[in-house]
C-alpha cells in the first residue's frame, strides 16, 4: 500500500471529509497537522504549493484537495492509485520470462546448475501447446499426450529442482543498465542475466471483417472455439501444421470444414496431409488451393459466410459460421524493440558452432524457443535452445563473478 | 483469500445481472479452455480488487449454453461486461488485470 499523507488543521470541514473518505475505502493514512506548526505549513505550501488544507500526497505525489481526493474516487483511480506499491521488488541471478517448453527447459537447467532462478511465467501461462490437443512428435510423449499435459509435466519438473514460478507478466524491460531492470504487472525485476523465452503469439490477416467479428465466429483457436460450432459449416484460413491439425480436429465437431490456402500445395507434415486427405475422400473436408479470404461476412449476430478470392483474382463466397485463422505466428519482441538486434521481429542470437549460441546482442541476454525461431518452430526444438540459454547464461554468470572477484 | 465466484444460469441471470444495481462482469468459460483457466485467476483478483464497484459471475458455456448463444458469445474465453442489464463491452481472448481495470475505469468516467 502506497503511503497517504493528509495536511490538514483541527477546525476544517473538509478536511474531515477527506478522511472520512479515506476511512470510507479502508485506506490508511497519515495526518499532518499544520495549525501550530508553521516549518510543517511551510513544507506543505513548498510541496503543494497551495495554501489551502487539506493537501493529500500518495507515495509523495501531491494530489489536491477533498475535491481532487472525491474526482480520484468517483472514477475509480484512488484505489488503483494506493494500490499500485503492493508491487514486490526482486533481485534474481538468472530471470526467464515465458513458460512455454523454451522457458521451463531453461528453469530446469537453471536449477540444476543453483543458479536459483525465477521464471515470471507471462499471460498465457504453458504457452501455445496449451491449445493445443494431441503432442505426438514430443520423443518418449506417452500415446494421447496433450499439450496441456506435457505443459504441467514440465512445470513441476522445473519446480522440483527449486525454480521460483512467478505470476506476473512484464510489461517493461530496461537492458542499458546492470543489473537489468524489468517491471510486470505485479513485481518489479532485476536480474544478473535474462533469458527470453516469450514465444509468439497467433497471426492474424489483418482485415478490418475480421477484427470486426473476432470472438463472433473468428477464432484462431480451433481446441477453444471449436465447441461453438458443432454441426455448423466452418473455414480454416492457412496450410501449414496448425492450420492442417484445427481442419482435423474441427471435422469432429462441425459439419463441413474448408481449408483455404493460397498455394497449390500444403506445407504440413504429410502425416497430417494423410488424414486430411481421408476426410477430402470422404467429403468432410474440403480444400480451396490458390485462394486467399477475402473478407469475412456476416451480420449483427456474427459470421455468416467466407468471400474467397481465387489467384486468378474470381471470388466465391461460402456459408460459414466460424471462420478460423491458422497462419502463423508472430514473435513476442515488442517488450525489446530497439534494445536487442532482431530479424523481421524474431529476436537475433549468435547460433553458429561454439558456445553462446542463444547470445542476443546484450552480453548476459539470451533467447530461446519461438521468439528467435522462425524455422522449426517445434516443442522439442524450443526446449532444446531453452537448455541451451540456461547453459549460456550459467558461463556467463561465472565469469562474470570471476571478474568481480579480481576487481575487488 | 478470495470467495468462490458464483456461476450463472439462465435461471439466476435476470436477478444477477439485469437487476443489479452495479456493473456486472461475466466469464464466459468452460473447464476444458486452457486459456479460460489462465484468466481464471485474473477474475478472480479482478473480483477481490473491486468487490465494492462490480459484481462478478462465471457462465459455463457447456451448462448454460443458451446464455452463450443469448450473448453472441463464440470464443472463450469472453468477458462481457454489463451496465444496466444491458452488455457494454466485451473482451475476447487472455487479458490482463489492468486491461481489466482499465474498463472499469472507463465506464465510470
Amino acid at each position: 500500500m502506497k503511503r497517504i499523507e493528509v495536511f490538514s488543521k483541527d477546525w476544517c470541514p473538509y478536511c474531515d471529509r477527506a478522511k472520512a473518505l479515506l476511512d470510507a475505502r479502508g485506506l490508511p493514512y497519515e495526518v499532518f497537522d499544520v495549525t501550530n506548526d508553521p516549518a510543517l505549513e511551510a513544507e506543505m505550501r513548498e510541496r503543494a504549493s497551495r495554501r489551502t488544507v487539506p493537501q493529500i500526497f500518495i507515495d509523495g505525489e501531491h494530489v489536491g484537495g477533498y475535491d481532487d481526493l472525491a474526482a480520484l474516487d468517483a472514477n475509480g483511480a484512488l484505489t488503483t492509485a494506493v494500490a499500485d506499491e503492493a508491487h514486490e521488488r526482486s533481485h534474481h541471478r538468472l530471470l526467464i520470462i515465458g513458460s512455454g517448453p523454451a522457458g521451463y527447459t531453461a528453469a530446469l537447467y537453471a536449477a540444476r546448475a543453483n543458479l536459483k532462478p525465477a521464471l515470471v511465467a507471462g499471460m498465457e501461462q504453458g504457452g501455445q501447446l496449451m491449445t493445443t490437443t494431441d503432442v505426438e512428435n514430443w520423443p518418449g510423449g506417452d500415446i494421447g499426450l496433450t499439450g496441456p499435459e506435457l505443459m504441467d509435466k514440465l512445470l513441476e519438473h522445473a519446480t522440483r529442482f527449486e525454480a521460483e514460478i512467478i505470476t506476473d507478466h512484464i510489461t517493461a524491460a530496461d537492458f542499458s543498465t546492470r543489473p537489468f531492470r524489468l517491471a510486470g504487472e505485479r513485481g518489479e525485476y532485476t536480474a544478473d542475466a535474462v533469458v527470453i523465452a516469450t514465444g509468439a503469439t497467433a497471426r492474424y490477416l489483418g482485415l478490418p471483417s475480421e477484427q470486426r467479428f473476432r470472438g463472433r465466429g473468428v477464432s484462431a483457436c480451433a481446441t477453444c472455439d471449436g465447441f461453438f460450432f458443432r454441426d455448423q459449416p466452418v473455414v480454416v484460413v492457412g496450410g501449414g501444421n496448425t492450420a492442417v491439425e484445427e481442419a482435423l480436429y474441427l471435422a469432429n465437431i462441425a459439419s463441413h470444414v474448408t481449408l483455404v490456402h493460397r498455394r497449390a500445395e500444403l506445407r504440413a507434415e504429410k502425416i497430417l496431409q494423410d488424414r486430411l486427405f481421408a476426410l477430402v475422400e470422404k467429403g468432410k473436408v474440403s480444400i480451396a488451393w490458390n485462394s486467399e479470404l477475402d473478407e469475412v461476412l456476416g451480420n449483427d449476430e456474427g459470421v455468416t459466410g467466407a468471400r474467397l478470392r481465387q489467384s486468378d483474382g474470381q471470388t466465391r463466397e461460402l456459408d460459414a459460421e466460424g471462420v478460423f485463422i491458422a497462419i502463423g505466428h508472430e514473435p513476442n519482441t515488442g517488450l525489446f524493440t530497439g534494445q536487442l538486434e532482431s530479424w523481421h521481429g524474431f529476436l537475433k542470437v549468435r547460433g553458429g558452432p561454439g558456445a553462446n549460441a542463444t547470445a542476443t546482442s546484450v552480453p548476459g541476454v539470451y533467447a530461446a524457443g519461438d521468439v528467435a525461431d522462425p524455422v522449426y518452430r517445434q516443442a522439442v526444438t524450443s526446449a532444446a535452445t531453452g537448455a541451451m540459454a540456461a547453459l549460456d547464461a550459467e558461463r556467463f554468470l561465472s565469469e562474470s563473478e570471476i571478474e568481480t572477484r579480481r576487481a575487488a | 483469500m478470495t470467495a468462490r465466484i458464483e456461476n450463472l444460469t439462465p435461471e439466476n441471470f435476470e436477478t444477477r445481472v439485469v437487476e443489479s444495481g452495479q456493473p456486472v462482469l461475466v466469464d464466459f468459460y468452460a473447464d476444458w479452455c486452457a486459456p479460460c483457466r489462465v484468466i481464471g485467476p485474473v477474475v478472480d483478483q479482478f473480483a477481490n480488487d473491486y468487490a465494492d464497484r462490480v459484481d462478478v459471475y462465471k457462465v459455463d458455456v457447456d451448462s448454460s449454453p443458451e446464455l452463450a448463444v443469448r450473448f453472441g458469445v463464440r470464443s472463450i474465453p469472453t468477458l462481457v461486461l454489463f451496465k444496466d442489464g444491458a452488455p457494454v463491452e466485451t473482451l475476447v481472448g487472455v487479458v490482463t488485470k489492468g486491461q481489466l481495470g482499465g474498463l472499469v475505469e472507463k465506464l465510470a468516467a
